[in-house]
């Protein structure tokens, strides 16, 4: 993993904390993620690696430290904060796709809404999208009809539509049945190759090996150890992630 | 799995309902809730009749035709309770339109990040919440419609569109929050605009929570419009009032009046309990 051309900063976190009431969830955490470069973020449940993405784009609002992202501060009440929000695709653990709208509606929302395309070419690039995750043959269905690893798959198309900088994944496949996994990997995988910036949360440990650039473990609102996979699997250089790396591999 | 299916089978025509299964006790116990219902309603039809025999009412079914329609020289002219019913419906349609557009704003407010916005619907909520209607008809009436130079119809509109309205609200309110927030979420990573988000993801979304609640608050508004026969608004209460001091006939047009206001009632349910599952038959068709 060290043939990468990284580029410019993409997304700047620095100082970043935050509380839920008086319990801190972050606690000065500094991250930059640089332009193509892909990141698996991995703690024990409870650690704040949700919270942390999803300050990048605001769907938390932090009280401490400075986020940018291309270039721009996100601030929380921040005015046009769904201009940030159009470069940054998030898929979630629990999909949430509109189960009101069709797949292919689902895909062509936001580029209608955001960017004024008409329906015709919205549906042009939604099907294109929907290609990639190989399941254009779905697009007239509704999102409860499809299995979870079809809706984590349209998700991820929905999320491409808007022709994002950077990807955030919050466990992307901890809510599939275990042989929808690897479709949703590939996807993931693909996206990678074709040099999308990514930050993954994930215990997908084959996954983290074969595309992070960086693992960040996170313990207790905090990033406790930043390492290329190789080092951080093979030899953690922190007991608390020794100790997670245990109990995950133990399982 | 082949074996599972292939018990259920044999369970099932084990199990096969009779064709000819004749159930008297049950057939006995409609019967007997039905004796007891008519008899009830005999009895007290009884009384009112003898009530009325007591105080020597004198019952003059044959002259309420006029109150509905006249011929004059081969002409059909409308009677007053026409006119009042046409002036009950105007009054509630109008009030109806307005309640909910004040309780989707009063919703929004309530729920928006501004201060000044949540505490002035929150206060017109309790206001409404803790004022007799009647009340709330005479200041309006009284004190508002002279400074904006309002007649008493639209003083009857507006009191009942702000009194449902505030009722509305909640039910909206509550509508929008039972969406799950995982929805709020991905309209905002999408990069919607608040007015979007609201408009394509989360309104459709509560309105199955929305509808029924809300049709129900405008079919009771149809009842709750009498109150403005206090300030004199010639609808279906007054044009009774009116026909009483002039025929004296006190007990028939009050049942004719309740006989209209509950036709009208009943049938706006039955019709939009056909549509709530004609909408749900649809929509149910779409997910499965
Ligand atoms: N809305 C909230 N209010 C209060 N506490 C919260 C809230 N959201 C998260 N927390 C707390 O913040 C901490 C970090 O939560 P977070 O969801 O970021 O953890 P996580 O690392 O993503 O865990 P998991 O692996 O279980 O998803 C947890 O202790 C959680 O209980
Ligand atoms: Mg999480």
């Amino acid at each position: 993993m060290s043939d990468n051309k990284i580029g410019t900063p993409l997304v700047e976190i620095t100082g970043l904390s935050k509380w839920y009431g008086d319990f801190s969830a972050l606690y000065d955490i500094n991250l930059t993620v640089s332009s193509g470069e892909k990141v698996v973020v991995c703690g024990p449940s409870g650690s704040g690696k949700s919270t942390m993405i999803r300050c990048i784009n605001q769907l938390e609002e932090h009280q401490v430290g400075t986020i940018f992202v291309d270039g721009r501060e996100v601030k929380p009440g921040m005015k046009n904060i769904e201009e940030v929000r159009r470069d940054v695709g998030m898929v979630f653990q629990s999909f949430n796709l509109f189960p009101h709208l069709s797949v292919v509606d689902n895909l062509t929302i936001g580029p209608m809404r955001n960017k004024g395309i008409s329906k015709a070419e919205a549906t042009e690039i939604a099907m294109h999208f929907l290609e990639r995750v190989h399941i254009a043959e779905q697009a007239d269905k509704y999102p409860p009809q499809l299995s979870g690893g079809q809706q984590q798959r349209v998700a991820i198309a929905r999320a491409l539509c808007l022709k994002p900088k950077i990807m955030l994944f919050d466990e992307p496949t901890s809510a599939l049945d275990p042989e929808m996994i690897a479709g949703v990997l590939d996807i993931m995988i693909e996206l990678a190759e074709d040099g999308m910036t990514m930050i993954c949360v994930t215990h997908e440990m084959g996954f983290a090996r074969k595309v992070a650039d960086r693992i960040v473990f996170m313990d207790e609102g905090e990033i406790v150890e930043v390492a290329e996979p190789e080092t951080f699997f093979n030899n953690p250089s922190t007991d608390r992630s020794k100790l997670f790396l245990s109990q995950l591999l133990g399982h | 799995m082949s074996k599972d299916t292939h018990i259920d089978t044999t369970d099932n025509d084990r199990r096969k309902r009779p064709a000819l299964l004749f159930d008297v006790a049950a057939y006995l116990r409609t019967l007997r809730e039905i004796s007891i219902a008519l008899i009830t309603f005999t009895i007290i039809a009884w009384l009112i009749w003898r009530g009325a025999l007591a105080m020597e009412y004198n019952w003059q079914w044959y002259r309420v035709s006029p109150f509905f329609y006249r011929i004059v020289d081969d002409e059909f002219i409308f009677g007053p309770l026409y006119w009042g019913l046409l002036k009950t419906l105007k009054l509630a349609f109008i009030a109806g339109i307005l309640a909910i557009i004040i309780g989707f704003i009063t919703a929004f407010a309530r729920m928006s990040n501004s201060r000044a916005g949540s505490n002035i619907a929150t206060f017109y909520l309790e206001a409404i919440r803790n004022t007799p209607l009647i009340v709330q008809l005479f200041l309006f009436y009284f004190v508002l419609a002279p400074i904006f130079g309002i007649d008493r119809f639209w003083a009857g509109v507006l009191c009942l569109a702000f009194f449902e309205g505030s009722f509305a609200a909640e039910i909206i309110r509550g509508g929008i929050q039972g969406v799950d927030r995982g929805q709020f979420e991905a309209g905002d990573a999408a990069g919607l605009t608040t007015y979007n988000k609201y408009r394509y993801i989360i309104v459709p979304q509560s309105m199955p929570l929305i509808l029924p609640p809300l049709t129900g608050l405008l079919i009771s508004l149809i009842k709750h419009s009498a109150i403005v026969s206090v300030i004199a608004v010639s609808e279906l209460t007054t044009t009774g009032l009116n026909l009483i001091s002039d025929t004296f006939m006190a007990f028939e047009v009050w049942f004719i009046i309740a006989g209209i206001y509950l036709t009208l009632t009943i049938t706006l349910s039955i019709g939009v309990g056909q549509l709530e599952k004609k909408l749900n038959v649809a929509s149910s068709s779409n997910r499965s």
